[in-house]
């Protein structure tokens, strides 16, 4: 247990130089940018002296460690700059925009291990046959559709030709406003309302979005499971279980799937953690107010502050998921 | 005696014989995977025919005829025209050889930056270590796409500055995978003899370490190709890669996303063609990982 513990700690010490580093390419970023951070807050009309107090006030005639050293003190204190964009703190932003994005990735996350997971030990149980090899082509496929290409043919056939899925959006204009902003979590809070219409709109609107996110996660988590499935279902303890005379079934879901499940679990987290990149794209094409959307205008219209801050609310998500995973590694696999 | 009797002789006379026996049997074993051949037949094909562009092309990518806009594939366009009456056959073709371009100018830059960091920080050790898989860790906190992203918006959206983003978030992976196998060979045998032998530190590394690690690199390489091509039209989709006027695939969905419904051909086209090169690229490099890298299956 201690050595357990230690281990622990010493990855959790190794997180505060990570963020550290975030902090360092972050804050660059913003220093090698072409666009002066002055002009985009005075204009490129102001006389003279105003330019002159705004570089003063933000700092800018400092040494580059002095600047670095009130940024960093900046970011512990939550304070991650206003967006030119929203005029709000850029912080406030990404509150507003986060919930969205969470929401998404959620729902594909669960999509992707319903599907995901039965399929790979699916594949795995029959090796070789003509199911595995569907399988594992269509996880390969599944890892070179360009999420917005897959994302703009799901809106031709299921939204033009099918009229299945509602348009892009969060949620039809009927219900827009309808319902108290609790969790931000749409579906979340028009259930919490009670109000049916409204939820099964929100659940509408996120269907499509959703899956196309998953489908990447998708083939990542069957490709893995089988992996892992494989390897179990060759241990000495499977055939012993067999000679038993016990069913298949059990065999493969509560002895070999027990086993692979602590795996699964860090697979499951390091997806999760790339879902936010797929988020970016699928944002910007089914326009889900979400974090990438929020991003990618950004970008789009030079605001650093609001990019900056973005990337690094991201990075640090990144790191938490992944501390994560490897705690949850470390405390369901008694071995560890 | 016969070529193939002596690339697979059992009883290699030469150096030069058993290497050439080996890759000649990883090639009969590439060989017996139809996927993988399917994807190396796929790759060659779309590099040779971004390669001989304006010899395939019809049109010329830039012309435009604003009466013929967004006509359906026929005779005169195989695959229609965009909304400026361009060919899209053309374009595609075009947009191959910048698409691609991109993509192995990456490669060029990361593979061997990162193998001398990695095999240079395994064998030497210590401090430069430790300071290097700390600087990899940073890198490999940011979503690839994401710290692309912030990367193109410090620099000038642009081809350029998309090779150098891509670059930048792509090469700790190649750092970690040489530092691994430096560890795993740095203490064999061979090693300390060509050391007692009095090579010196850099010898040792590019002509005893760099060597070993070469066989999952060339794996690595090909599965992540995939990856820096989505990466890659990503940020010309976002509008951030290569600009308008030129041909890329991403840069063209972009364009054509408005016309999904009705002139579907126009973006579809080439995400088509991303997806092909893309799974191509998959398949080679599942088949090569059976082949040059069995312990990782």
């Amino acid at each position: 247990m201690t050595s357990r513990l230690r281990a622990l700690a010493a990855t959790a010490a190794s997180v505060p130089i990570t963020l550290f580093g975030l902090a360092v390419v972050t804050f660059l970023i913003g220093r090698v940018v072409p666009i002066d951070p002055v002009l985009a807050i005075v204009g490129d009309r102001a006389p003279q002296d105003v330019v002159e107090r705004a570089r003063l006030e933000l700092g800018l005639d400092q040494p580059l460690l002095v600047q670095f050293w009130h940024y960093l003190g900046q970011i512990l204190s939550g304070d991650l700059g206003r967006s030119v964009m929203t005029a709000n703190p850029v912080t406030q932003d990404i509150a507003r925009y986060f919930p969205a994005t969470f929401e998404l990735a959620t729902a594909a996350i669960i999509l992707a291990v319903l599907i995901g997971v039965p399929l790979g030990v699916l594949a795995a149980t029959r090796q070789d046959s003509w199911i595995d090899q569907a399988v594992r082509l269509f996880c390969l496929a599944g890892h070179s559709v360009p999420v917005f290409v897959l994302a703009l043919l799901s809106l031709m056939v299921f939204y033009a030709t099918l009229h299945w899925a509602p348009g892009p959006g969060r949620q039809g204009i009927l219900f827009e406003d309808m319902v108290d902003i609790r969790t931000g979590l749409l579906t979340v809070d028009t259930a919490l309302a009670g109000d049916w219409p409204a939820f099964r709109d929100a659940l509408w609107h996120l269907a499509q979005p959703a899956g196309v996110l998953a489908l990447f996660s998708l083939a990542y988590i069957a490709r893995m499971t089988r992996a892992f499935m494989l390897a179990e279902l060759r241990q000495e303890y499977i055939t012993t279980a067999r000679a038993k005379g016990l069913s298949p079934l059990r065999i493969v879901w509560r002895h070999a799937f027990g086993n692979v499940l602590v795996p699964l679990v860090t697979v499951l987290f390091l997806t999760y953690a790339g879902l936010l990149e797929g988020a970016v794209l699928t944002e910007t094409i089914f326009a889900w107010p979400g974090l990438g959307q929020y991003l990618t205008v950004s970008l789009l219209n030079a605001d650093m502050n609001a990019v900056l801050g973005a990337t690094l609310v991201v990075g640090l998500i990144y790191v938490a998921l992944n501390l994560l995973a490897d705690f949850l590694y470390r405390v369901m696999d008694p071995r560890v | 005696m016969t070529t193939r009797a002596w690339l697979l002789s059992d009883t290699p006379a030469s150096r030069r014989q058993a290497v050439w026996g080996r890759r000649y049997q990883g090639w009969l074993a590439l060989k017996r995977n139809p996927l993988a051949v399917a994807g190396l037949v796929i790759v060659l094909l779309m590099l040779a025919m971004a390669a001989a562009a304006p010899i395939l092309a019809t049109h010329d990518p830039g012309a435009q005829n604003l009466a013929n806009r967004l006509q359906p594939p026929s005779a005169a366009h195989w695959f229609g025209t965009d909304e400026l009456g361009r060919d899209v056959w053309s374009r595609v073709l075009f947009g191959g050889r910048l698409t691609l371009g991109m993509v192995v100018a990456v490669v060029a830059l990361v593979a061997p930056i990162g193998l001398i960091l990695g095999a240079v920080a395994g064998y030497a050790g210590g401090w430069l270590d430790r300071v290097l898989m700390r600087v990899t860790d940073v890198f490999l906190a940011f979503p690839r796409l994401i710290l692309a992203l912030a990367f193109v918006a410090a620099m000038k959206p642009g081809v350029e500055s998309a090779v150098i983003a891509i670059a930048l978030t792509a090469w700790p992976p190649y750092a970690r995978l040489a530092r691994a196998e430096t560890l795993m060979v740095r203490n064999a045998d061979y090693i300390a003899a060509v050391r007692l032998t009095g090579a010196s530190g850099a010898r040792i590394v590019l002509r005893h370490v760099l060597p070993m690690c070469l066989g999952s690199l060339v794996v690595r390489v090909t599965l992540d190709m995939s990856s820096i091509i989505l990466t890659a039209a990503g940020l010309g989709f976002l509008g951030l890669g290569a600009q308008p006027p030129l041909a890329e695939w991403g840069t063209m969905i972009a364009t054509g996303r408005r016309f999904i419904l009705e002139q579907w051909w126009v973006p579809l086209v080439p995400g088509v063609a991303i997806f092909l090169i893309s799974l191509a690229f998959n398949l080679l490099g599942d088949g090569l990982r059976d082949v040059l890298d069995p312990k990782q299956r």
